[in-house]
């Protein structure tokens, strides 16, 4: 009796779990693995579209002879690259009319025209006639012939299919275009936006955690740039940064505080004089972290905010009592406590980080110093239509993502050991 | 030491005071004031003064005769004498100071006896500084995402930095941004494809994620804790890497530029945090009322649709609205998949009408504000 009962939820928790796990699977799992495979092809943006037979149905009477009509089909290999074999042609003609003199590749049968044209190379274009009498005589309607759609079928070689593989894709992109410069790039971005929003988050979570007038208005202000949507913050940034008519530079000019409006999207570095050093900062980079930072801090602010309210009070009135200040508090009481939820937050703002596309791709599109890891897949893939080359820069960001969660639960496991 | 904690408390005072000011009058410079000095040396002395002669006279008068004696002096140097500047920015100066020195009237001469407390009146104006400038910050942006939007391209250039909005002229006129993205740009059917594909992933992900999401709440099978492990390594999987394959494989499925490939994308990407939020709730409901259930010989699906779905409604409507919110920011499938303008997001539409240097910005922020208007509106409701 249990064990049935066992079995019927089993069963109930697959039905209930596998439409979930299948789509799933279907949409991200099995990219991961197209990706590899995809990654050692040579492919070009191009290949990737399947070859079609297509025809074209133009009608056209034939004069003083209502009886009859022309049909011509103009025919041809949609591909520019790729040979269609065995090609196979049909359509239909209405009831009382037959096709005359028809080519020799092709048959008439219970009212449908069948051809079998055989090989088409690539960029193939024919012009196909036939010539269409009714049986008895009567007019023979355009519409009529016009309603019916000649069908094609062929075979092709798919590109991504065959067993042709190169190592070519991963030579190019771990010794070609700078590879060293592309990561450094990815990590000062990953890091500095990881470690900024992170900061930004414990000091605006301390600030609300206290009580003051508006704070819940606060809070959901707080969240806003984290659920803007991208474009538009993106824009209004780009607008505001802009060194010709943007506000943040003629703020700056107005207030004297510059003299030349500055570039910040658009200029790799500036130099800056600090104690009579000067020192080369990558200017649209940093631009770029900052947006970052301000985009994304809000997610640290809420899991630290969750975590701060759940810290008892005793243990600050305890410390008060020992005659602790403000500093010594936050260093001995409150840092311990949301350490466990900065390590967590630091890994996945570090992984998501690392893989974000779009901030960087409408702020300057990549240009300026700032092509990290997701916007040379975009560009390899898209803008120079190397498929198998993004591919391959994405197999790279996986695996490095997997070598940096490799050595974060060393390290993680590590400190859990010790505690 | 007492000393010492005065200056202290002074500077920071005066400090905070400067940046409320200086605050103000960036707001006042966009109204098209001109301004074009923070005056630091004049705000940071009043308000140390004012924070010093606070200290002395303590309780002796009615705090709000003070704060009100203070404010007017402080308006009239700096606003009038220094600067002679119209009757409106001096009132937003009086305000400030009255808010100023309602805030400093709490600390009087004996607080600075006690230890620490330089300490704490660095952190309780570091505290009123960082709601001040964290507001402005985040804000401002927005603020000038929807003023830019009712702009003309001309006003844009000329002054940058006039931000001030002419409510004399006609309603027509100051919407017309609006008018022409609606008219010429097809906004309507961008918001409708938007809708749709957003919508229709809330439902679809929600069909998929709660039946998964309440076995793996309730029932034993054997894969349990791979599953619900996996779900949490799938919702950190970078979307850049999926991209490729995906678009390769749409396109030869001819499931590009149509709502359906959106939709199936979207939903495998939010299911994965869906089923882990419900699946959370789930286990805080009480089993008994399960057990009660099965008792009366319900299937799964009575259990699901008369027990679990009423009794979880806040939790599923939190998670539709964070799904709702993912799908309808989403860019980056949206960008690789439509190239037709036929089937264009919102987001899409915006990021295609930016490509046209010839765009004035005005449209372009006024697409921002539709797009990002419905969003910040559920999440102030939230």
């Amino acid at each position: 009796m249990n064990d049935s009962l066992s079995k019927i939820e089993k069963r109930t928790a697959y039905i209930l779990t596998l439409p979930a796990v299948f789509l799933v699977f279907a949409i991200i799992l099995f990219p991961i693995f197209a990706n590899i495979w995809i990654s050692f092809k040579e492919v070009g943006l191009k290949d990737i579209r399947i070859p079609e037979p297509r025809a074209k149905k133009i009608i056209k009477s034939i004069s003083e002879e209502p009886s009859k009509i022309k049909v011509i089909y103009k025919l041809r290999n949609s591909s520019l690259i790729q040979e269609i074999r065995d090609i196979q042609f049909t359509d239909k003609i209405p009831k009382n009319i037959e096709p005359l003199n028809l080519d020799k590749r092709c048959k008439f049968i219970s009212n449908k025209i069948k051809c079998n044209f055989g090989n088409w190379k690539a960029k193939y274009r024919e012009k196909f006639e036939v010539i269409l009498k009714s049986t008895d005589s009567t007019k023979i309607l355009k519409k009529d012939i016009k309603s019916f759609k000649p069908v094609l079928t062929g075979k092709s070689d798919n590109i991504l299919l065959n067993t042709k593989f190169t190592l070519k894709n991963f030579k190019k992109v771990l010794f070609e275009n700078d590879f060293l410069d592309l990561l450094l790039t990815t990590f000062y971005y990953t890091f500095f936006g990881t470690v900024g929003s992170i900061i930004f988050g414990i000091l605006t979570a301390q600030m609300v955690n206290q009580k003051f007038f508006g704070r819940t208005f606060m809070r959901s202000v707080l969240l806003f740039p984290y659920v803007g949507p991208v474009v538009a913050l993106a824009y209004t940034w780009e607008l505001l940064l802009d060194p010709n008519s943007g506000t943040l530079n003629s703020l700056l000019i107005n207030f004297q505080i510059i003299e030349n409006p500055i570039n910040l999207l658009g200029q790799k570095y500036i130099t800056l004089n600090f104690f009579g050093l000067d020192l080369k900062l990558r200017l649209a980079l940093t631009t770029v972290i900052i947006f970052e930072i301000w985009r994304y801090f809000p997610l640290a602010f809420l899991f630290i905010l969750a975590r701060l309210q759940a810290i008892p009070k005793d243990l600050y009135e305890a410390a008060e009592v020992d005659g602790a200040g403000p500093i010594k508090k936050f260093i001995n009481i409150t840092l311990p406590q949301i350490t466990a939820v900065i390590s967590i937050l630091f890994m996945i703002r570090f992984i998501w980080n690392f893989n974000k596309f779009e901030d960087v791709f409408l702020l300057t599109g990549g240009a300026s110093g700032t092509r990290t890891l997701p916007i040379n897949v975009y560009q390899q893939g898209f803008a120079v239509s190397d498929i198998g080359m993004g591919s391959a820069v994405s197999i790279v960001i996986v695996m490095l993502l997997l070598i940096f969660m490799f050595f974060y639960f060393k390290l993680i496991g590590k400190r859990a050991d010790e505690n | 030491m007492k000393i010492k904690s005065i200056i202290i408390y002074c500077s920071i005072s005066s400090l905070f005071l400067f940046s409320l000011t200086s605050i103000w009058k960036i707001l006042a410079t966009l109204q098209g004031l001109n301004i074009d000095n923070f005056n630091f040396q004049t705000t940071f002395f009043l308000g140390f003064i004012i924070s010093f002669i606070y200290l002395i006279i303590g309780s002796k008068i009615n705090d709000k005769i003070k704060s009100f004696i203070f404010a007017i002096i402080f308006t009239f140097i700096e606003g009038y004498l220094i600067q002679s500047l119209p009757i409106w920015y001096n009132v937003g100066i009086f305000l400030i100071l009255y808010f100023f020195t309602s805030k400093i009237k709490k600390y009087n001469i004996k607080y600075f006896n006690e230890e620490y407390s330089s300490q704490l009146v660095f952190f309780e104006f570091l505290t009123l500084f960082g709601i001040v400038l964290f507001s402005f910050v985040i804000l401002f942006p927005f603020y000038m995402m929807l003023v830019t939007s009712f702009k003309t391209q001309i006003a844009l250039l000329v002054n940058p930095l006039d931000f001030s909005i002419d409510f004399n002229q006609d309603l027509k006129d100051l919407f017309k941004s609006y008018f022409v993205i609606f008219k010429t740009y097809k906004f309507g059917k961008f918001i409708l494809t938007s809708s749709i594909v957003s919508i229709g992933t809330v439902i679809i992900t929600l069909i998929f994620a709660i039946p998964a999401a309440y076995a793996v709440a309730r029932l034993n099978f054997f894969g349990k804790t791979f599953l619900s492990t996996s779900i949490l390594i799938i919702y950190m999987f970078p979307a850049i890497v999926l991209v490729i394959p995906l678009y390769t494989v749409f396109s030869q499925l001819g499931l590009r530029n149509s709502i359906e490939g959106l939709l199936i994308v979207y939903t495998a990407t939010t299911l994965p945090v869906a089923i882990y939020m419900l699946q959370g709730y789930f286990k805080s409901i009480p089993k008994e009322l399960e057990e009660a259930a099965i008792l009366d010989r319900q299937n799964w699906f009575g259990i699901i649709f008369k027990i679990i779905i009423p009794l979880s409604l806040p939790a599923i409507s939190s998670v539709a609205l964070y799904v709702f919110m993912i799908a309808w920011n989403e860019f980056l499938f949206s960008l690789m998949f439509l190239d037709n303008p036929n089937s264009f997001t919102l987001s899409r539409a915006i990021q295609y009408l930016s490509g046209d240097a010839e765009t004035p910005r005005q449209y372009l922020m006024a697409g921002s504000v539709i797009v990002t208007l419905p969003v910040l509106f559920y999440i102030c409701l939230f």
